[in-house]
């Protein structure tokens, strides 16, 4: 959250092809509250986080309170309720993982971001790191997640070029 | 991505015998692979013929309670009277288990294939596969299977022509472990924060959204196709040990083998062949210490345990653990096991739903008494101590996640003390966590 | 409509229980108490807690008694070793993040976690070395403050927001021991029903800003009474200190507020610790009011009546019990009155969770038991008829100005007063007269159900209660008349409730027979 300018106003995103996409949802399911995990998904699609104007929004268009959503959303981990690096970047940092290193991993990820501890976001807001538990791909030590890129076999040594990727 | 192993001789591929064969992923492919046979089939069949099938098979939960799946079907009303739901469970997050994973990956139609069918044998017009919110891949992998069986006609208000409607449904979960649990999934899927809810009602009285569910994990899913294919007396005849335990059972291996990856084992092949040959045993210079054979909430095995279990349902229990999921941790000599115990303690704490008080205190209390032996800032007391929550934790919950956390706390203890004592008396080097 | 009932032991008692009782319940029936925090009788159960474990013989774990229904034959304990074993931890459980203020906690004394940890934990910590759980307290709107490092997330305010008030603004956020109940910004816990939160919450989480730091509740006066903000007829308790009322809660009535109360019913206690309450009776003296003993002032309402003959008018506030309406009309037996009570009218506030339950319209807590007994006239045609009235009694009515006014023209006005009104013209007696919190009495509900309140403090001064002073004046009237000497009296002889007695109302009320009739 060191983003050192004014955040640009809300724009909702529950309009023309997202509503659309919403509403194609909601004849597939008995209740709107069902939408509620996809609805935060676009919302986050958008914003890179889910804003509590976000929140708001979602809340309106499902029926639901505002309290009710974020007591969901702070439910689930992998929604942001702070803004965050442009990439995001996910380690598995649980036993199997661990075992085999993953933290060497971790050190690696957060001086070459920049990132400097787990949870920062990047001085030129590029990366956030966080440790995470497992993602389920224990065998392929060790796996995270760069926004939506599920990246195996991360070593020490290979991450400089991985990082390389993401502007 | 890389992977996967070339098939083991020692291997029986079934369900992954397209693993790694990219052409299969596609409906073309899939068909041409004998691909949507079984549910042609079954469209012909009535619900009990296909329940009947099943139980015959022996086939029993992947996900890791191992309960019948036929039976399980069979407790679904037979009224008519309200909709049914199938849910797919493909939240597959139990540290140690990755296998589901491979399947949606290689083999996404055998997954939409067996849901369709289990569909029909519950009388269900729609299947919700809820997919864990980091398999970003097999998401999208998922997301144009079901795309291409929708536009071929496979599922849909007609499936196959038959004038039965099977829908599927995509949802993704967005980072909870809990939501495994087969009804916290459910409210998942329903907006709802992950909690796990009172049993009973079990789903099929009152599941998702209140109407009758059957809920299936993806491996089992993914077995019924070539259950009604090739027969259940096939299915049942690959066991090579305890009839309980019929069929093949994908294992993931990973943690200190030379050769970690899922494998498709039948029933009761020993478990040190599984690790030292199809895994290719320690690396040079290392021995086994531990095994956690069926995902992070079961007993810990020691070697000798480890040398004389058979792989199944059975054969685990015998030696004190169980198969659970099929995700295994293998540990070597270099393995410091209260460190290990400590973090799946803390990823226990992590994922509680907050719901009960003895797993949400209990787990976060467990981690940082764990932790402060790490730090060489533990009591003698600390193991009794341990023990006695572990207890106070153990089967006094909505759901088990608590147990799970009490298990390789109780094992770890009891088979390495000695770890924990060296922690304890100084012996060991303190290690910075937590605090 | 008869319950098929089931028989059981627990802890050695056997019971019979309707089918589908909760074993918390059936164990109430057997007298035993399971400790519990997230059941409550008027809120859905998630049996989350985990404190309400039994043991049920043949049953391989334990089981939460909140939500397993009673099943024939069952051999429950709800004190074995292994069901004690499991509360003990769950206490321990909940007492490492729970801060040890109970010194300046309000809910110290009527908590619910002291109390099952004295009767049932471990009497030393084992969390020593660790740090606790720390978070702000927070505003939540209205009345109510949130401390949260005293939470124990047992969710009864969520489920009471959710499923009663429906009206979800409470939440819980975050997961593990990092939960806590959490409230959307920008949203106030300013619903209504919303102070119920308070009561229902097992601990001092949820705290009232208004009772904050007044009492330790082992200092507190209880009392049963019912609440005077409307036709509802809410069962509440006043709480005292030291013969003021610093509080008032719901008391549990479940034909008529279950639990719960409104806020503004809550809030409306202010007014019987007022300080300038008529002391004496005072009577007109050379022009003046002076205050004399009882019984000249009654000897000079009684003369009023008689020397001024002709049509009365009575104005009763709506607090004034069915006691002294009936005694007031009583006296006035044989003459041509008008009688009405005064009725502000409110918004209707339902709680959407509970069938008949609402802050009424009408803004009085006798209206009914006042028609019942005769007082029937609309009040701005009493009024109309006041400025040719021979005599106009008021009763505990606050007038406005206009009202006052209206007045003007009467023979005579006899007052009983709770507070003097030097506005009133014609004035010939002020009597003082207790108020709901200063005397016994019944008030008659909407439906129809008679409800009794009992005295919580001394009355102020000389105060009397209205039935007494009415039938003193009636008595004077006849040597052979034997006016009641106690509100029991008073009330029995009155014929709308022919057949009742204060004791038979209970702590409950009845339906009066004649009501019931006619709502049927």
């Amino acid at each position: 959250m060191s983003a050192g300018h004014d955040a640009p106003p809300y724009v909702p995103v529950f309009q023309g092809e997202t509503k659309a996409r919403l509403e194609a949802l909601a004849e597939r399911y008995p209740t709107r509250q069902a939408l509620l995990l996809p609805a935060l998904w676009m919302v986050q699609e958008a914003h890179g986080w889910v804003p509590p104007e976000g929140i708001a929004e979602i809340a309106e268009q499902l029926g639901l309170t505002p309290a009710t959503v974020r007591g969901v959303v702070s439910f689930y981990t992998m929604y942001h309720t702070h803004p965050v690096g442009r990439h995001f970047i996910q380690v598995c940092t649980t036993s199997p993982c661990n075992m085999c290193g993953a933290e060497d991993v971790v050190r690696a990820l957060l001086e070459h971001s920049g990132c400097g501890e787990v949870g920062a976001t990047s001085p030129d807001g590029r990366f956030t790191v966080i440790e995470v538990e497992c993602l389920g791909a224990c065998a392929f030590v060790t796996p995270l997640l760069i926004d939506d890129d599920f990246i195996e076999s991360v070593t020490p040594e290979s991450v400089p070029a991985l990082l390389a990727r993401y502007s | 991505m890389g992977y996967p192993h070339p098939i083991h001789p020692k291997e029986t591929p079934v369900l992954s015998t397209y693993f790694g064969d990219p052409d299969a992923r596609s409906y073309q492919g899939w068909v041409a692979r004998g691909g949507y046979q079984a549910l042609r089939q079954t469209l012909g069949m009535t619900p009990e013929a296909i329940v009947d099938e099943v139980k015959a098979s022996g086939l029993r939960g992947r996900g890791g309670a191992g309960f019948p799946t036929g039976l399980k079907w069979s407790f679904m009303p037979k009224d008519g009277t309200r909709p049914h739901y199938l849910c797919c469970n493909a939240d597959e997050s139990e540290p140690g288990t990755f296998k589901d994973r491979e399947i949606m990956r290689w083999t996404p139609h055998a997954l939409i294939e067996g849901c369709a069918i289990a569909s029909l044998a519950i009388r269900a017009e729609t299947c919700v596969i809820f997919i864990r919110g980091e398999y970003t891949e097999p998401y999208r992998i998922m997301e144009d299977a079901v795309a291409e069986a929708y536009a071929e006609g496979v599922v849909g208000a007609n499936a196959m022509g038959s004038g039965k409607r099977i829908e599927i449904l995509l949802h993704r979960g967005a980072g909870a472990y809990i939501c495994g649990e087969e009804t916290a999934l459910m409210n998942a899927v329903e907006g709802k924060r992950g909690n796990p809810r009172i049993k009973p009602p079990f789903p099929a009285v009152a599941g998702l959204f209140g109407l009758p569910t059957t809920i299936n994990n993806v491996e089992t899913l993914a077995a019924v196709p070539h259950i009604i294919t090739r027969g259940a007396a096939w299915y049942a005849g690959l066991s090579l040990s305890n009839p309980k335990s019929t069929g093949t059972k994908l294992i993931s291996v990973c943690g200190h083998v030379q050769r970690p990856g899922t494998y498709e084992i039948t029933m009761g092949l020993p478990m040190q062949e599984l690790i030292f040959d199809l895994c290719g045993g320690m690396k040079p210079g290392r021995t086994l210490k531990a095994v956690i054979p069926g995902g992070s909430s079961v007993p810990i095995m020691t070697p000798d345990e480890v040398a004389a279990c058979a792989t199944d349902y059975e054969g685990i229990a015998a030696q004190g653990s169980l198969l659970g999921s099929g995700g295994m941790i293998v540990m070597d000599d270099t393995t410091d096991m209260v460190y290990q115990i400590m973090r799946l303690a803390r990823f226990y704490a992590h994922e509680s739903c907050a719901q009960c008080t003895n797993c949400r205190e209990g787990t976060a209390w467990t981690t940082k008494i764990l932790e402060r032996i790490l730090r060489g800032e533990g009591k003698p007391s600390d193991l009794d101590l341990l023990l006695d929550l572990a207890d106070n934790m153990t089967g006094k919950t909505i759901c088990v996640l608590s147990d799970s956390c009490a298990t390789p706390v109780v094992s770890g203890i009891a088979k390495f003390r000695g770890e924990f004592e060296a922690y304890l008396s100084g012996a060991r080097t303190p290690i910075a966590v937590g605090a | 409509m008869s319950a098929e009932l089931i028989s059981l032991t627990i802890d050695g008692m056997t019971v019979a229980v309707p089918k589908g009782t909760t074993l918390i319940e059936a164990a109430k029936q057997a007298g035993v108490l399971v400790p519990h925090y997230c059941y409550h009788p008027s809120l859905p159960s998630p049996a989350v807690c985990r404190m309400c474990l039994v043991e049920v013989e043949k049953l391989p774990k334990l089981v939460p008694s909140c939500v397993t229904p009673a099943a024939e034959g069952q051999v429950v304990h709800v004190h074995s070793p292994a069901a004690r074993k499991a509360r003990e931890g769950v206490l321990e459980f909940l007492l490492i993040n729970h801060p040890l203020d109970c010194p300046i906690c309000d809910q110290a004394g009527e908590c619910e976690l002291q109390d099952f940890v004295f009767q049932e934990g471990r009497a030393g910590t084992r969390y020593a070395d660790e740090a606790k759980r720390w978070n702000p307290v927070e505003d939540f709107g209205s009345d109510i403050l949130y401390v949260a490092n005293r939470c124990i997330l047992c969710t009864r305010c969520v489920r009471f927001m959710d499923d009663v008030a429906e009206t979800p603004v409470l939440n819980i956020s975050e997961r593990g021991d990092r939960a806590y109940v959490g409230i959307d910004e920008g949203e106030r816990l300013d619903h209504e029903w919303s102070g119920n939160v308070v009561d229902l919450c097992p601990v001092g989480s949820l705290i009232s800003k208004d009772f904050l730091h007044k009492a330790r509740a082992w200092d507190l006066d209880k009392t049963a009474s019912i609440c005077t903000g409307c036709t509802q007829g809410c069962n509440v308790t006043l709480d005292l200190r030291d013969e003021v009322v610093v509080r008032i809660r719901p008391r549990p009535n479940l034909d008529v507020n279950r639990h719960f109360i409104c806020d503004t019913g809550r809030a409306d206690y202010r007014w019987m610790n007022r300080g300038d309450r008529v002391e004496a009776p005072l009577v007109v003296r050379d022009d003046r009011l002076v205050a004399t003993d009882w019984d000249e002032a009654l000897e000079r309402a009684a003369e009023t009546l008689a020397a001024n003959a002709g049509p009365v008018v009575v104005l009763a506030g709506g607090r004034a019990s069915s006691e002294s309406i009936g005694w007031v009309m009583q006296l006035l037996r044989g003459r041509q009155v008008s009688a009405a009570m005064k009725v502000p009218l409110g918004e209707e506030v339902p709680l959407a969770g509970i069938p008949n339950l609402a802050l009424r319209r009408e803004r009085a807590a006798n209206l009914h038991g006042a028609r019942l007994l005769g007082m029937d006239a609309d009040w701005s045609d009493a009024l109309a008829a006041a400025s040719g009235a021979a005599v106009v009694v008021i009763l505990d009515a606050t007038m406005d100005d206009a009202e006052v006014e209206a007045l003007r023209g009467s023979g005579a006005v006899i007052h009983l007063a709770t507070v003097l009104d030097p506005r009133l013209p014609a004035l010939a007696a002020v009597l003082p007269v207790t108020t709901v919190a200063e005397e016994q009495g019944v008030y008659v509900n909407r439906d129809g159900r008679a409800q009794r309140y009992l005295p919580a403090k001394t009355p102020q001064g000389m105060a009397r209660p209205a039935w007494w002073v009415a039938a003193q004046i009636w008595q004077r009237a006849d040597d052979s008349r034997q006016a009641p000497d106690t509100a029991s009296e008073a009330f029995a002889a009155l014929a709308p409730f022919a057949g009742m007695t204060h004791r038979d109302l209970g702590f409950t009320g009845r339906v009066v027979p004649t009501m019931a009739e006619a709502a049927s």
